[in-house]
């Protein structure tokens, strides 16, 4: 028996708030590095491949129309999966949330004696947190996505849907393969490069004698088809057609709203899917299986179909769209915020734009300020809602959750909102006291501002300063300045300037 | 409750306040915009699906039926072992290879020691560059097309659809009989160290497609 992987749980659960945690990433350059290169080059691909099909507009309608359809009859939908399943050999599972799931797996699992699994990368499992309960019933839960691998050995959080090792560059990598991968199974060659073919021809030889022996894998599924009971898993390296092949038990960990209503369907999501994700026309592999097949795979397949909160935002009548997600990861390679900031900072499995909007909902706004947060982080700018391959229309969602927000925390003792709101209504009420404030701001900008900027102030006005950085007020208000040259007239050379510089908006 | 009671039941719940879009019965016209391309008026369809196929750094050699063997031995150089799975045409296979049969089906570290692996599709896509096996004759278990390092496939010209619709609509029979289906489109890749595309990682490293333009499957 080899020793467990590293063990670090996939909880997010402790970091700080987005304001916080993107102050720490935006001072890292290599990570801003890293991503921009990674964001800009994706981005580029999709839209090259997108704009190949003259009918990509058509094929995105279509797309948010049946998964409409999916969330308005998902009841029926789920009974019809769950028979077809059935009918196909497998057995099926319920699970109202990770804790529920977890258990589940974890039983199948002591039931065969197994003391490790291999994984497919699955966003379900890490958002339950599979990996943690496995290993505390004494399991190892191996992952075998490259990317997932480098995150696993390196005791690190993935920080991307599609690339979860996107912060991550290649001498990172070598380092983390010569220092892990020999307490984890087979060791890397000491001569190893960081080349990425000599990297990922490192992670082949580590994970190819856990593949050769492996008893149980776990995986998740992009689609579930309800009326053939088909199982879809789309994937680049091989190493899904490994673990959903060659190990005798399958168990399949999938969120309730990836049921799609007939095998037809696809012909929209397996366009939509490849172009928008990985910028290619077709991914490298696409495993699909009903059930049980005689002779070829596991023979004993279970799935565990989750909700964990999805019910939640499915009765969110306006938020319920962002269930029509099928994780390509196009919103986060065009977000400015993401591109800067990276996906740690958003303490959740699911970042960028969808997970701004699909945290918050599936965990519920008003429970934890972090979560409190996510709606926020978000310059509402719509370019996730122009790539979106299911028309999600995030930005409408986030202003919808923002209020959401407000009204969570509403009574009590007035919010600094509340007080500032009213001061402005003070000072706006009369043109004399509108004159005395600023003449006031004026010197107060000179005591307080820095280099032009006012930078973190105390409590309560550090709500607003911590995320923002304010000009500070200039000497002279445009009403003085006005009365003292006549218009402009008089001193037409010096208009009321800004101390300092401008600064380039991050 | 049980979960599934409980889970049907918050659905439910969830959706009461919002019974627009609820359907009558499910099947039947659901009101999905399928104005989309059902297929694609391609000038040169197997031109196509040779160029997007070696797009992936795939190989391809165009041959009739009597250069099926030459093409498939010019593919295979080099291997030594081949596995070749049940109902494949012998007639297609060139000599001094060492065949070996899954029969019975080879254990995962006998599969390990196999250099190639030859099979035929059930249908290819040139707009994406893409064969689909539905594992039934001449195709072998899905772990056949995996553990080898070196995939050979041949595929025949009536085989080639122009883009996806149209290959989701002649695979729906193999899936309504519940055979598994694989995609595939080039070599294993990943993009997952600085998004640097490396051919190869877990599924074999190296595909070369055989298309053989007179013959019909």
């Amino acid at each position: 028996m080899t020793t467990g992987p590293m063990t670090r749980t996939a909880t997010f659960l402790g970091m700080p708030p987005f304001p916080v945690a993107a102050r720490k990433a935006l001072a890292d350059s290599q990570l801003r590095g890293n991503l921009r290169d990674a964001t800009h080059t994706i981005r580029t691909k999709r839209a090259r491949v997108a704009g190949e099909l003259d009918d990509w507009e058509q094929l995105r309608v279509a797309g948010a129309a049946i998964k409409d359809d999916v969330l308005a009859n998902l009841d029926r939908y789920l009974q019809e999966l769950e028979e077809s399943l059935t009918a196909a050999g497998a057995t099926v599972h319920w699970a109202r949330d990770g804790a529920e799931a977890n258990q589940i797996v974890v039983d199948i699992a002591r039931s065969h004696g197994v003391e490790e699994v291999v994984k497919v990368k699955s966003m379900a499992t890490v958002e339950i947190e599979l990996n943690s309960a496995l290993e505390a019933a004494g399991i190892a839960a191996w992952e075998t996505d490259l990317a997932e691998l480098i995150v696993q050995l390196g005791n690190d959080l993935p920080s991307h849907i599609l690339v979860p090792a996107i912060h991550r560059n290649r001498s990172e990598v070598r380092e983390i393969f010569l220092r892990e991968m020999g307490k984890a199974g087979m060791a890397a060659r000491p001569d190893l490069s960081d080349d990425p073919a000599d990297l990922a021809g490192a992670a082949r030889r580590h994970l190819r004698e856990k593949f050769l022996r492996a008893k149980v894998a776990v995986s998740g599924a992009n689609f579930a088809v309800a009326d053939t009971g088909t199982l879809v898993v789309v994937e680049s390296e091989g190493n899904g057609r490994m673990c959903l092949t060659l190990p005798e038990v399958l168990i399949s960990v999938v969120g309730i709203e990836k049921v799609v209503p007939t095998w037809t369907d696809l012909e929209v999501f397996l366009q939509l899917l490849p172009r928008s994700s990985t910028g290619e026309r077709m991914n490298p592999y696409t495993s699909t299986w009903n059930g049980v097949t005689a002779g070829d795979g596991p023979q004993e397949v279970h799935v565990v179909l989750l909700d964990n909160g999805r019910t939640k935002v499915l009765a969110d009548e306006l938020g319920r769209q962002a269930l029509r997600c099928i994780r390509c990861s196009a919103c986060l390679n065009v977000c400015p915020v993401y591109e800067r900031v990276g996906g740690h900072v958003y303490g959740s499995v699911y970042p960028g734009p969808i997970g701004a909007i699909l945290t918050p909902m599936l965990r519920g706004v008003g429970t934890d300020e972090a979560t409190d947060a996510l709606p926020y982080a978000s310059s509402l700018c719509g370019a996730c809602f122009e790539v979106c391959p299911v028309l999600i229309d995030i930005p409408e969602v986030l202003v919808h959750l923002r209020g959401k927000v407000v009204d969570s925390h509403r009574g009590g003792v007035p919010a600094a909102l509340q007080a500032a709101m009213s001061a402005a209504s003070w000072t706006l009420g009369r043109s004399g006291r509108l004159e005395l404030v600023q003449r006031l701001a004026g010197l107060s900008g000179r005591v307080l501002g820095r280099g032009g900027l006012i930078g973190r102030m105390p409590a309560p006005l550090s709500r607003w300063t911590d995320a923002r950085d304010a000009p500070a007020p200039p000497r002279e208000s445009f009403r003085r300045w006005w009365a003292r040259t006549d218009g402009g007239r008089a001193d037409p050379g010096s208009p009321p300037g800004t101390p300092g510089k401008a600064r380039e908006q991050v | 409750m049980k979960a599934r009671e409980e889970i049907l039941s918050r659905v439910r719940s969830a959706l009461l306040a919002s019974p627009q879009g609820r359907a009558s019965d499910i099947g039947g016209h659901r009101g999905i915009p399928r104005d989309y391309a059902h297929t694609r008026e391609l000038p040169d369809l197997l031109g196509l699906f040779v160029e997007r196929v070696e797009d992936y750094q795939a190989s391809v050699i165009r041959t009739d039926e009597a250069g099926v063997a030459a093409a498939v031995g010019k593919s295979l150089s080099g291997a030594r072992t081949v596995v070749v799975p049940q109902g494949f045409n012998p007639s297609w296979l060139p000599d001094g290879v060492d065949i070996r049969a899954d029969e019975p089906a080879l254990r995962a570290d006998e599969l390990d020691a196999c250099d190639a692996v030859v099979t035929v599709a059930v249908v290819g896509i040139a707009v994406t560059g893409t064969i689909v096996l539905d594992h039934t004759q001449g195709q072998g278990r899905r772990a056949l097309t995996l553990v080898p390092d070196i995939h050979v496939c041949v595929v025949t010209a009536d085989q080639i659809v122009a883009d996806v619709p149209e290959a989701v609509h002649r695979l729906n029979t193999c899936v309504q009989r519940g055979r598994p289906l694989t995609w595939i489109s080039g070599p294993s890749a990943t993009s997952d160290i600085e998004l640097d595309r490396v051919e190869g990682v877990h599924g074999p490293r190296t595909l070369h497609v055989v298309l053989v333009e007179s013959a019909t499957a």
